[in-house]
């Protein structure tokens, strides 16, 4: 089996270039690949698209932030498409100063264009957002007696993504509610880089119980304190 | 004279008395989490918890909280046995394809056609829709849980909502803390009142159409 490389946190933020596309895994902080973050915040680049749940948490009372909220803090993003960013008030002060692009999305409706780009989908249709601002300016489809609305795959260059535990192949087990948009922000990007708790030798991880196999990730990187 | 006393734990409660053993219940934040706390003794729901989990249970003992474990709203909590966890994609395919039973969400404004406001104040307040829309859209039963009045007074019962909406016409229930009503037919039906206000008072107070059923009822939670 093909080994991945396992590579710094700095390398694999070097990966990330201005302008790019960047899904990141990760809701409200939890399952969120925080060493690459650190990283890329450390780096500085600018005028990311961010794909990701929320904009996690950045609380000005305690100075506590956690997920993507140090790069909302650096003004590193141009654009978030996002279903939440209510506990992020400086994605609220950047949005209102016109500084970033806010997009709002149904959750569930980001995660289905997520899955699209990375399963060969045209889009899905649901019903999310009928008689709502979300459908305003999009095609409506409809099949038998229902209407849907057309949402459209949203692929990316590159995913940072977090998982609990990974063979050397690059398969991937994530932990309890860690692991929520992870799995599919891995399938959508042309480059998969997936931060672990844990490196495992080839065969350790039973074959029954990948949750994300290992042909979707390119390069490893171990989590602060990981083994 | 019928003073108002703004009182979240009786909505709580009246949502807890819906539910039957066996419920598949998604439970906001904030308000409606409460209603797990007032759950009958002997009724045996099942939670879902859209960052994905089923089984959710209550919040851990001090000092066991698990970083990976938590609900919607990044608070720590545990899973009880026979619950599961799964993907965000899978999560909202339990929400869309109508798995959910009964989903019970927080209010800005509620109209008596069932429209749903609970995600945005344009200028003011933009905290995104979350999983709220796709809750509202897919569950079987969407029960919209709010105090009666906003503090300024006014009703958060409407004849139409003004605000964005999160989802048209897909309200059936509404509790709030004078009365339980249900969305028919252009109109909030009155189910119960709660003690010690009167079918009279909420629709002097009430900015909506009403209808007293012939089978509305006084409930008392004291």
């Amino acid at each position: 089996m093909v080994q991945k490389p396992i590579i710094s946190a700095d390398a694999a933020a070097a990966m990330v270039k201005e302008g790019m596309t960047l899904h990141v895994g990760g809701f409200l902080g939890c399952g969120s690949p925080d060493a690459v973050i650190a990283a890329l915040a450390a780096r500085g680049t600018r005028g990311l698209t961010l794909v990701c749940n929320d904009t996690a948490i950045s609380d000005p009372k305690s100075g506590r932030t956690t997920g993507v909220a140090p790069l909302v803090a650096r003004g590193q993003f141009a654009k978030v498409i996002v279903s939440h960013i209510g506990t992020n008030p400086e994605t609220q002060r950047q949005m209102n100063a016109g500084e970033t692009d806010v997009v709002l999305v149904p959750q569930g409706t980001l995660a289905e264009r997520v899955r699209a780009a990375g399963s060969g989908l045209g889009g899905v249709l649901t019903q999310t957002g009928l008689g709502t601002e979300v459908a305003e300016g999009k095609e409506k489809v409809r099949v038998g007696d229902r209407v849907f609305l057309l949402e459209l795959p949203l692929p990316g260059d590159v995913a940072l993504i977090k998982a609990r535990r990974a063979d050397r192949a690059g398969n991937l087990q994530y932990s309890k509610t860690a692991r929520n948009f992870n799995p599919l922000m891995a399938s959508a990007c042309a480059l998969v880089i997936a931060e672990v708790e844990e490196i495992v030798e080839i065969g350790q991880i039973d074959p029954d119980q990948v949750h994300t196999p290992s042909i979707f990730v390119d390069y490893l990187v171990m989590a602060k304190g990981g083994v | 004279m019928i003073e108002y006393v703004e009182n979240k734990e009786i909505i709580a409660r009246r949502i807890a008395a819906i539910f039957k053993t066996g419920d598949v219940v998604n439970l906001g934040i904030g308000l409606p989490t409460l209603v797990a706390n007032y759950l009958p003794e002997g009724v045996t729901v099942i939670l879902q918890s859209e960052n994905g989990m089923l089984g959710l249970g209550p919040a851990p003992a001090p000092g066991e909280e698990d970083k990976d474990l938590t609900n919607a709203g990044a608070s720590p909590v545990t899973i009880l046995p026979g619950g599961c966890f799964f993907d965000s994609a899978t999560s909202f395919g339990i929400i869309r394809g109508g798995h959910v039973d009964y989903t019970a969400l927080g209010v800005l404004e509620v109209d008596q056609e069932g429209n749903l406001a609970n995600y945005k104040i344009p200028g003011k307040m933009v905290p995104g829709m979350g999983g709220a829309m796709d809750l509202v859209a897919g569950s079987r039963v969407v029960i919209a849980a709010t105090t009666h009045f906003e503090k300024s007074g006014a009703s958060k019962l409407k004849r139409r909502c003004s605000l964005p909406l999160t989802a048209a016409k897909e309200v059936d229930l509404v509790v709030t803390d004078v009365g339980y009503f249900e969305v028919m037919g252009g109109k909030f039906r009155l189910l119960e009142w709660f003690k010690p206000y009167t079918p009279e008072w909420i629709m002097e107070r009430t900015d909506a159409d009403i209808e007293v059923m012939s089978t509305c009822r006084c409930a008392d939670f004291e």
